[in-house]
């Protein structure tokens, strides 16, 4: 069995803010983490992996820098990695980077699995997993929670909803996005540590992809950014003091006043 | 592909250089200079008040006569027997974009056994047109039957915008509805209009909350975004009048790959985040999982949901199903309350949508206090007893 997990190198918005003067993003010390949705996806891989024997092989699309994502990701035991990038993929929406995706996988061949996170976290839309499985026309199953092999050609995953868990069973090959409940991500070792060091990690752009530079980034994307702006802060802060008691009353007022059901 | 300077309005000011979230700006001599770690993002071209920076414009892609589409679409979602509310909410702002733009609002509605009363409340929520689509493959949800008749019905009468609910149908198979047209999609729109050439304006936020972003399709059709939940208005006109259309799919549309084997209802109603009108929310704060028990009091006093922070779920306090926030649930109540939680920004992405938030926090410099519409600084093992206490008592 062949799985490919797809990641994305992403800002760490935990320790994005907003300068409250100015009202702009704060960049220091932002660095880029793999999203951490994509880690689940790698661990779901790897179960699978353990339990009965399966080729990993992890791929990006970004920078150059992307690689060391790459990297520690081989270092958790992912068998080979592949980086896709080219200046032609800027500026890709989630259309752009699909179509970019599923040629990736159409040129490594023999694919029985692919595995995303649900989301990535800086975009958080959810949409390149379900396009790639449509530009590869296989069936796919979003936020997936747990994953059985029911026998070579059958899968059965679980799935949180809305409303609660529905069971699917689906014949690969298939898509699957991947939620928290997959499972902890297990740490690099060292033997793998060593091992991604020295990986020789293959790049691909257009050339590679035999994709034309039209197809691909802004040129190929649909959806277009016109306007960012901060958003507008609240300007109805309350802040209520006093002893508990009269900051009791005082909140219960503030919601009573608000309509609030229940009080 | 990078963001492009206009040399003669560039000042060299330098706050381009500030806001770029990947240091791909620096101040040049006579202009800043953009480097190849450019993503396209787009926050500089805003912060210039000169307006010497814009981005390239996206292809026009494999692209569609949009003058060939009319009309706005919303995506009934039929869930155990009723419509959701988000669909009640999109008709809601999909009525005002159709009336802007002068054209017809259809809704779409799939099932299997459908009421009539089901449709014909959608013409009082504000749809023309519905169309309704009965079939047994259409009883329980999946990504290929779903998005594939919808695919045919849009191909078939070519609407120019459809909208959808970002709720775990909407989000899993809209994205195949928009592949399998080549149109462009836009995930969880906070804020929508329309410009006078008839582009849909898709606000969402973007960077984990911190910026918005306003997102246009300008070639792709129809133009495609989900909305979350709890957003919008819905409107309620009982008098309206409209038309219900059966449509008959052709057989071979319904082949689906997928088979779902079991569907299995929450359990633990508390556990409903998304849908609660009112939630209160814990964190690491509460020091020990026994302490949720004065949330779980309050929460049901006022019929609310129980929600927690990363840290409380980490401390096993509680069970995932419970998270707020970037990995957990996203949720937009009528009133949050942030209990013993200090706010880090990955918890604020999922709630800042709330219409009222407020914040319990002894620590008057807690980041919770932010976003809180109302904060108490206070001991929480004082004041929430004290907070049930008076709740209670107004009730006697």
């Amino acid at each position: 069995m062949h799985i490919v997990v797809c990641i994305k190198q992403v800002p760490d918005t935990k320790n994005v803010r907003i300068d409250p003067n100015t009202h702009t993003l704060v960049r220091q010390g932002v660095e880029s983490i793999i999203n951490p949705f994509d880690l689940f996806a790698v661990e779901g891989a790897l179960k699978i992996k353990d339990e009965s024997g399966a080729k990993v092989t992890v791929m990006t699309m970004g920078p150059p820098q992307a690689e060391e994502a790459l990297r520690e990701v081989l270092s958790r035991g992912v068998d080979e990695a592949v980086l896709l990038s080219d200046r032609a993929f800027a500026g890709s929406d989630t259309w752009a980077t699909s179509v970019t995706l599923s040629a990736a996988v159409r040129k490594l061949g023999d694919v029985d699995l692919i595995f995303c996170g649900k989301q990535a976290v800086d975009g958080d839309t959810a949409q390149v997993g379900p396009e790639v499985a449509t530009l590869l026309d296989i069936p796919y199953a979003t936020f997936v929670k747990k994953i059985e092999k029911l026998d070579d050609q059958y899968l059965k995953v679980t799935r949180q909803t809305d409303d609660g868990v529905e069971v699917w069973k689906l014949p690969t090959p298939a898509l699957i996005t991947v939620i928290k409940e997959m499972g902890e991500p297990r740490l690099p070792s060292l033997r793998h540590k060593m091992r991604a060091k020295k990986s020789q990690i293959p790049v691909w752009g257009i050339g590679e992809l035999g994709l034309d530079a039209n197809d691909v980034g802004l040129c190929g994307s649909f959806t277009q950014v016109v306007r960012v702006f901060s958003p507008p802060r609240r300007s109805d802060q309350l802040l209520i003091t006093g002893t508990v008691e009269e900051q009791v009353e005082q909140l219960f007022s503030y919601l009573k006043e608000a309509k609030v059901p229940g009080v | 592909m990078k963001a492009v300077v206009d040399i003669k309005k560039c000042t060299i000011c330098g706050v381009c250089e500030e806001v770029c979230p990947f240091t791909a700006i620096t101040v040049g001599e006579t202009a800043v200079e953009i480097s190849d770690e450019c993503t396209l993002c787009g926050m500089c071209v805003d912060t210039c008040e000169f307006g010497a920076i814009s981005l390239p414009e996206v292809g026009t892609g494999p692209g569609a006569d949009s003058g060939a589409y009319s009309g706005v679409w919303v995506f009934a979602e039929w869930r155990g027997g009723e419509v959701h509310k988000v669909s009640h909410e999109l008709l809601g702002a999909a009525r005002q974009l159709a009336d802007k733009r002068g054209v017809e609002l259809s809704a779409v509605l799939m099932g299997h056994q459908l009421d009539e009363a089901v449709a014909t409340d959608l013409i009082v929520h504000g749809a023309d047109t519905v169309y309704v689509v009965d079939h047994p493959q259409l009883d329980r949800f999946t990504n290929e039957a779903y998005a594939d008749v919808l695919v045919d019905l849009i191909r078939k009468k070519r609407p120019e915008i459809l909208l959808a609910g970002a709720t775990s149908i909407g989000r899993s198979f809209i994205p195949r509805v928009a592949a399998s047209l080549k149109t462009g999609l836009t995930a969880d729109c906070t804020e929508l209009d329309i410009s006078e050439e008839g582009l849909l304006l898709q606000t969402r936020p973007a960077f984990g909350g911190n910026v918005m972003a306003t997102i246009v399709c300008p070639h792709g059709r129809p133009q495609m975004a989900t909305v979350r939940p709890k957003v919008m208005k819905p409107i309620k006109l009982p008098e309206r009048q409209g038309r219900v259309e059966a449509v008959a799919i052709r057989e071979g549309i319904f082949s689906n790959r997928v088979e779902v084997l079991e569907v299995i209802p929450e359990q633990d109603q508390t556990a409903k985040l998304t849908e609660a009108d009112i939630i209160i929310s814990g964190g690491r704060g509460l020091g020990k999982p026994e302490n949720f028990a004065i949330l779980e009091e309050l929460a049901q006093l006022m019929k609310g949901a129980v929600g927690a922070s990363r840290g409380a779920v980490e401390e096993g306090w509680i069970t995932p199903s419970h998270q707020v926030g970037q990995t957990g649930r996203t949720v937009a109540p009528t009133l949050y309350m942030a209990v013993g939680l200090s706010g880090a920004i990955q918890h604020v992405v999922g709630m800042q949508g709330s219409k009222i938030i407020v914040a319990v926090n002894k620590d008057p410099h807690a980041p919770i206090f932010d976003v809180a519409t109302c904060g108490v600084v206070a001991d929480l093992f004082e004041f929430m007893p004290a907070l049930i206490r008076k709740i209670k008592q107004e009730r006697e």
